[in-house]
């Protein structure tokens, strides 16, 4: 099954229908990146769901996701593609005897000896797929450069094959935590997301949404703490995904009203720092209630 | 900005309905905004020319958008039925209704004859007159609201609700006059200063562990190939099949570089008082970052404050344990930079090397001291790079008692009294080759 949105609209309903819930701006940028066929830059701060955004467009375009997750010190050959090596020397030993060097010379490099990585599989499959390049920001400048050919022209040069076009077109989607400036060249092929936290009420929404056995006065406590949270100035800042963990833990101990003693013991969930443990503590602990002022010492972490 | 990405962004509103002003605005973003700084520019500038350009048109053929029927509707209406009106728009996200209730709002208010002529005074005076207050997220019943009860509302909306009032009582005022007002400079689109250090801290944060990286990889490719490397089997392999099969270049593992050695010497004196809560930040931070790191501060005589840094996680804790145990003032508590290179020089001479690094976080102004530029000199030409960041705007150099002039020859001097100018130290250390 293969989606084809017409509007905005329809790609908000449809991201919704697989359990995501998009802002205004998310589903407009998916919706022109399936339009206008543009590579999608999704950057914003560590756990607001850009990954899972990703997920969810395969989900719902009906396409299949393929993912490369991007470190320090990737290269083409775990990228995009690799000469079976193996294989070739085989071919070249059982054929050195009978066979004529330029007819081997022709044959190891064709398609059979291509070992297709995750870029190359998504332009060279029947089927159009999401491709998610999960934290470029990790990899380095070159590699990035690398990219281009394959995010304008959604082909891949091999010397020794020539080009290879891709047979149909990916979504792709680019995430980028911020931790260093992408090229401009980059920048310049993509369309721009950020993606910042959730409101108060879309944070709510998408926590009802995972957790729909909590009760509504424990999940907009629980939200609104996440949000008061986030506010201090911490090294971590709680995520979406946090947030949902924390209230299914509230769902498993069967909380209906969330006090300073139930903050503290399961505090981490979602502060996931000594120094920002305390500050939390501190300030939110005390927010809660006379009590936090007594259980401080009962504090886990 | 580019070609490309005006055509983007036309090929983009194709898509789009034009009559949905979100969407017209997201659409522009996406292709034409591509970082949240740049992002949060292209707001600014889309709210000014959206607003100015359609009031300019007006103007030019003379229309006005007094309608008769809604200010005669303010003139009625009274206070607690608006109140009602806006908590119900609110619930419901009307974004049209609100701004038609915002304009009676102001009509009803100038009924009353308040009107300051100042717009953020007015806006102010509109809301505690509706007696609308930011509540905790909490949207009350409508029955305390018919009850006559202070309104809560939650932020954002009240500031969506303010900011329409805003934009109204802006074309008020240009109907009246008229003319549109002179543009004022856009000068909130400069990154603002660090005022408060610990909010910045997260990005000093982030800025430093590029700057690790920008430093471990460095020099890399300058090393060039040396004994003790290993034999990449798998990229040999793949080689050889250009010579069928018969290994005739061999292929090398990358060597791993060597961590940098990094001496950071930080001013803490007066002069810089402003500056010096910023430059311990950058220096607590650094310490997060790098092992072999030994970190100085200064006054008028040097002290090491590495193990403060490494003893004390929290930025809190190690400024306090520096303004406690560093003992860096002696008598006028001035800097002495003079001395401080002599003690500097005398403590780690033995440790400095080719590959150690040493960063200078200071003012340079000596206070009519002997600079010993000298000293200076032999410190940056034993290790292999000096930097210099100094907190003041590059107007301010060389003037009065400043002698940056004088270190500069031996080092690399950058101003830096932003994260943004911290950015751009790192951008120049990638173009510094290892040698320079």
């Amino acid at each position: 099954m293969s989606a084809q949105p017409d509007s905005v609209a329809e790609v908000s309903a449809g991201l919704r229908g697989v359990g995501y819930l998009p802002g205004q701006s998310t589903a407009l940028v998916a919706y022109l990146a399936t339009k206008l066929g543009k590579p999608v830059l999704v950057e914003g701060p560590a756990g607001v769901g850009k990954t899972e955004l990703a997920k969810a467009l395969s989900r719902y375009l009906g396409r299949r996701l393929v993912r490369l997750q991007c470190y320090e010190g990737l290269d083409e050959a775990k990228a995009l593609y690799e000469w079976n090596y193996r294989k070739q020397l085989l071919r070249i030993q059982t054929e050195s005897d009978d066979a004529g060097w330029s007819e081997v010379q022709d044959d190891i490099f064709s398609d059979d000896f291509l070992l297709p990585r995750p870029l190359m599989t998504a332009i060279a499959t029947e089927e159009p797929v999401v491709l998610l390049i999960d934290e470029i920001d990790k990899t380095d400048q070159e590699f990035e450069a690398m990219l281009l050919e394959l995010l304008s022209d959604f082909q891949i040069s091999i010397p020794e094959l020539g080009v290879i076009e891709a047979r149909t077109q990916p979504v792709v989607l680019l995430t980028s935590n911020n931790t260093r400036e992408l090229t401009e060249a980059l920048k310049r092929r993509c369309l721009y997301l950020w993606l910042d936290y959730p409101s108060l009420e879309h944070e709510l929404s998408i926590v009802k949404l995972h957790t729909p056995e909590l009760s509504d006065t424990v999940a907009r406590k629980l939200v609104e703490l996440v949000q008061m949270v986030r506010d201090l100035d911490l090294k971590k800042p709680p995520s979406i995904a946090e947030s949902i963990d924390w209230a299914r833990a509230m769902l498993l101990l069967g909380a209906d009203d969330i006090d300073a003693n139930l903050f503290n013991a399961t505090m981490s969930i979602i502060v996931k720092h000594r120094t920002d443990l305390d500050i939390v503590a501190e300030r939110v602990g005390v927010q809660l209630g006379g009590l936090a002022g007594a259980t401080g010492s009962a504090r886990t972490g | 900005m580019g070609t490309s990405e005006l055509l983007d962004s036309f090929s983009a509103l194709g898509e789009v309905s034009w009559s949905e002003r979100l969407e017209v605005k997201e659409a522009l973003a996406a292709t034409l905004a591509k970082s949240s700084e740049d992002r949060r520019v292209f707001d600014l500038v889309f709210e000014r020319f959206f607003f100015r350009a359609p009031e300019h048109e007006a103007l030019a053929r003379e229309i006005s958008e007094q309608d008769a029927e809604l200010d005669a509707g303010g003139a009625q209406i009274d206070l607690a039925q608006l109140r009602e009106r806006i908590a119900q728009a609110i619930r419901e996200g009307d974004d049209a209704a609100l701004r038609d209730l915002a304009r009676l709002a102001i009509a009803a208010f100038g009924r009353q004859g308040e009107g300051s002529g100042v717009i953020g005074v007015d806006v102010q005076r509109i809301r505690r007159a509706l007696e609308l207050r930011s509540g905790d997220g909490r949207t009350r019943e409508p029955q305390d609201v018919a009850r006559g009860e202070a309104l809560e509302l939650p932020r954002e909306a009240l500031r969506l609700f303010e900011a329409h009032l805003r934009r109204e009582l802006e074309r008020d005022a240009i109907e009246r006059a008229k003319r549109l007002p002179p543009s004022r400079p856009l000068n909130e689109l400069d990154r603002a200063l660090p005022s408060g250090p610990l909010q910045d801290l997260a990005a000093v944060h982030r800025v430093v562990a590029q700057l690790k990286r920008r430093l471990a990889t460095q020099g890399h490719s300058a090393r060039g190939r040396r004994r003790h490397q290993q034999v990449d089997v798998r990229r040999t392999m793949r080689a050889s099949l250009q010579t069928g099969g018969v290994p005739v270049v061999l292929k090398w593992r990358p060597r791993r570089p060597r961590r940098p050695e990094i001496y950071v010497l930080c001013d803490v004196s007066t002069s810089v008082t402003s500056a010096s809560v910023f430059f311990l930040s950058v220096l607590h931070a650094l310490h997060d970052n790098f092992r072999r790191m030994r970190s100085f501060v200064f006054i008028e005589r040097i002290s090491e404050v590495t193990e403060i840094f490494e003893r004390e996680r929290s930025f809190k804790a190690v400024s306090e344990a520096i303004g406690r145990d560093a003992g860096v003032a002696d008598v006028s508590g001035y800097t002495d930079y003079g001395r401080v290179w002599t003690e500097f020089m005398a403590s780690v001479e033995d440790d400095l090397h080719p590959r150690s690094t040493v960063i200078v976080l200071g003012d340079a102004r000596t206070n009519g001291r002997d600079p010993r530029a000298d000293v200076f000199a032999q410190v940056a030409e034993k290790a292999g790079r000096t930097f210099w960041l100094n907190p003041e705007p590059r107007l301010y150099w060389n003037y009065g008692d400043s002698v940056i002039a004088a270190y500069e020859r031996h080092c690399r001097a950058f101003e830096c009294w932003t994260t943004g100018q911290l950015e751009e130290f790192v951008k120049a250390l990638t173009r510094t080759g290892p040698g320079d």
